[in-house]
């Protein structure tokens, strides 16, 4: 491949995109395909061919637009019309109603906030380009920022453009990434890796998956800029196997990538090589703590090891490994392109750029957004998230999964970056968003993600393996109105052992959702403990349980 | 500068629990303490096998550091200073003590290993005298199906001594684990019965290093079977061939 024919395929593509006709853009990011989007690009295919529009219209797959509670999603390309709830019958109308005005039953409203408060920056392309094609990758100046990376700067130049960003590692504990790169370059080892961590475990996040779905050469590319960056010529992408689209949709890339020498020997005739393999996980959520995820991909039992040594000094097979969040990569093609001050100059001082957060749970908009750092919690669950649905009243919001917490009404106002949320004992996490409203009991809540943690302990560690159950055990004691004083005070006690003595992040994290919920929602604990009620009425504590106690 | 120069560790001074020690930049806090006589409980480390820092119990402050560290695992630094035996530490160690006993069986009185249990002699030395948390009580087998050994799981801790061992020493890797959180099994093969292994030798090796009495020889009545202490001799041979 030359800086000629990368070109030359974008001029190609950019000129049949000119020709007129319509083209109709169906999602199919694996949310709008568990609604038959599938189905439905197939009736609007037959229904141009039926109407004779085939020289004209085409009907093309593309990835999440975000509003997945209101899928199939299909826009209209030239004209920028957006219908939701689409079935396999409306696809008639659609293809009749093209040229004239978009049929009003099926029509989503563009303008909402939903829309224009966000701000995109790794989902550019999503929902716009065809997953499955590069060509269309590469006409939306995608490999360019490659390119650019390869011809005209050194490593340490690209480095410097990825500390200046001042972009923090995506995946959770919001490390920096310029100065990670700047280690692993650093470090001495004949051989180094770059490693795509996307073992995306916490329970209502899709970030990732979305962003491997609809715009899979983008997390290549940055893997590329990073191992040139740093000095390796081979990369893994760990994806958990229970994302199957996703993983079919990178293996195509992969290929697609090789074959226009995107990828492999000699990439832009320079001297650089660089190849990337697809490792599928297990489904164990620990697999997501990168220690555990080296072990996995060497194909050992997925145990985390402690640290340091860091892996950015000793990771697969004891060499230097780089390891960022799918996010984070995807991030990097823009970053080379515009430069790093462009990416500085959005978000607040301590938060640069954008967050992609997995919106869920007791939201009118629930789907894929993404928002610039520092934005309010209002702003992303009243305005783009449209409030709370039923006329209910708004309670909590848990971010950053398991390991998060949950933030009550009096903090909404504050703004969204890595330090406000620790702050108030959550965490920014890798993006997942779970909205509760009145009918969630917050002890119920904590139970859950302790039930999560406990069986997704990999074991190794006594705090984490024992406390995790133990935790778990007097939580299920609480919500059945059996527990006493004695037993909250052990709850905390045994949060406390857990934070500090276990060995990852996984034990290290796990109490808080205990501890944050403890901290703002006390009284529903003492609800359940001296009255044996359940304020929201979601634990049932029966009759027969009050005569024991 | 000589090249051969720089593969000779060089001498560093730490302090622990304020005393000034010396050490070689390339041991660990654990051994730098126990040649200055500084006692730091642990259960799944063992001297001449790998340190994993599982148990937690040998956790200490390092001042400066943002957590505590494992000594088994952690080196030494210039100027470190370290304490063993705080507060908090020792609120720790009894806890994590408690949360082994209450997590299996461990019936010390119907034992083999009784009165030669390092999970036993742990709880003495470190004062535990009850245990608060509820006995979990998991319905474990028993595999009684080789010749001369048997594995009883509700004694197992999971220090992975017999993996590490096996793996490492007798160079067979015949023990491994399956599950995890407390579902964690040591396991002989692709869990079978240990008596159809295909992979074991026999080596008895897995046996002599369980802390608690997990392994055991058959035929050995409540509190009969004792250990041997063969690790230290076979490593320092080990290493004088080198």
């Amino acid at each position: 491949m030359t800086p000629e024919e990368l070109q030359k395929i974008a001029d190609t593509e950019l000129e049949a995109k000119q020709k007129g006709g319509h083209t109709l853009c169906v999602c199919m990011a694996a949310g709008c395909v568990s609604t038959q989007s599938d189905k439905v690009k197939e009736s609007l295919q037959q229904a141009i061919e039926k109407h004779g529009l085939k020289e004209t219209c085409k009907v093309k797959g593309v990835g999440c637009m975000g509003l997945c509670m209101a899928g199939p999603l299909v826009a209209v390309e030239q004209t920028g019309a957006l219908y939701q709830m689409v079935t396999p019958q409306d696809a008639d109308e659609i293809v009749k109603n093209l040229g004239k005005p978009p049929v009003k039953r099926l029509e989503c409203d563009t303008t909402q906030p939903f829309f224009t408060r966000q701000k995109k920056i790794v989902l550019e392309n999503s929902g716009i380009v065809d997953a499955e094609r590069i060509e269309e990758y590469i006409a939306a100046k995608g490999y360019e920022a490659l390119l650019e990376a390869l011809t005209s700067m050194n490593p340490a130049e690209v480095t410097e453009q990825v500390s200046k960003s001042g972009l923090r590692g995506r995946g959770g504990a919001g490390f920096p990434t310029g100065l990670k790169w700047g280690t692993v370059a650093k470090a001495r080892g004949e051989r180094k890796f770059v490693i795509c961590n996307g073992d995306e475990g916490d329970p209502g996040a899709f970030m990732d998956r979305s962003v491997l779905e609809s715009d899979p050469h983008r997390v290549l590319e940055g893997m590329a800029i990073a191992g040139y960056a740093v000095g390796a010529s081979q990369g893994y992408i760990y994806v958990r196997a229970e994302y199957p689209l996703a993983v079919k949709r990178l293996k195509d890339a992969i290929k697609q990538a090789e074959r226009h020498g995107l990828l492999g020997h000699n990439i832009f005739g320079t001297t650089f090589s660089f190849n990337i393999e697809v490792r599928l996980g297990a489904g164990a959520f620990v697999c997501g703590e990168e220690t555990a995820l080296i072990a996995s991909v060497e194909g050992k039992r997925g145990q985390p090891r402690p640290r340091p040594p860091f892996p950015a000094e000793r990771g697969l097979w004891d060499c230097p490994t780089l390891i960022n969040n799918v996010e984070t990569f995807a991030n990097i093609p823009p970053i080379i392109r515009n430069g790093g001050e462009w990416f500085a100059g959005i978000g607040t001082e301590k938060g640069k750029g954008t967050k992609v957060f997995a919106l869920a749970g007791a939201v009118k908009n629930t789907g894929l957004i993404e928002v610039p750092m520092g934005i309010s919690l209002r702003e992303i669950i009243f305005e783009i998230g449209g409030g709370i649905p039923d006329g209910k009243k708004f309670k909590a919001v848990q971010t950053g999964g398991p390991s998060g917490g949950c933030i009550p009404e009096q903090f909404l106002e504050m703004a969204v970056d890595y330090d406000s949320l620790a702050k108030v004992g959550s965490i920014m996490g890798s993006g997942g968003m779970i909205v509760m409203d009145e009918t969630s009991c917050m002890v119920d809540v904590a139970k859950f993600f302790m039930e999560f943690c406990m069986t997704e302990s990999c074991g190794k560690c006594v705090p984490c393996r024992v406390g995790t159950k133990q935790m778990h055990e007097l939580l299920t004691k609480i919500t059945g109105g059996t527990a006493t004083a004695g037993d909250l005070a052990m709850l905390e006690e045994l949060c406390d052992v857990v934070k500090n003595t276990s060995l990852c992040g996984l034990g290290m994290t796990a109490p808080n959702p205990v501890v944050s919920t403890l901290r703002y929602f006390r009284d529903e604990y003492m609800a359940h403990i001296n009255d044996r009620r359940c304020p929201a009425g979601v634990c049932k504590i029966g009759k027969e349980q009050l005569a024991t106690v | 500068m000589n090249p051969s120069a720089q593969k000779v560790p060089s001498v560093k001074t730490l302090q622990i629990n304020g005393k000034d020690v010396s050490a070689r930049e390339d041991q660990t806090l654990l051994d730098v303490a126990r040649e200055n006589g500084v006692f730091i409980p642990t259960l799944c480390n063992l001297d001449g096998l790998t340190p994993i820092g599982a148990c937690r119990l040998c956790l200490v402050e390092v001042k400066g550091a943002r957590r505590l560290l494992p000594a088994c695992i952690t080196q030494i630094q210039d100027n470190m200073e370290v304490f063993t035996e705080t507060e908090t530490l020792v609120k720790y160690r009894k806890m994590i003590l408690e949360l082994l006993f209450a997590e299996r069986n461990h019936v010390c009185s119907v034992c083999v290993s009784n009165g030669h249990c390092e999970l036993q002699a742990m709880a003495q030395k470190l004062g535990l005298d009850h245990i608060r948390y509820p006995y979990l009580y998991p319905k474990l087998a028993v595999d009684a199906s080789h010749d001369r050994f048997a594995v009883d799981h509700n004694r197992c801790i999971l220090c992975q001594r017999c993996v590490r061992v096996c793996d490492e020493i007798e160079g067979a890797h015949t023990w491994d684990v399956q599950g995890r959180g407390t579902a964690s099994l040591v396991i002989t093969d692709l869990n079978q019965p240990w008596g159809t292994s295909e992979s074991c030798t026999s080596c008895g090796k897995c046996v002599q290093v369980c802390p608690t009495g997990t392994l055991f020889e058959k035929g050995r009545a409540s509190g009969e079977m004792t250990k041997r202490e063969f690790l230290p001799y076979l490593t320092l041979m080990r290493e004088e061939r080198v």
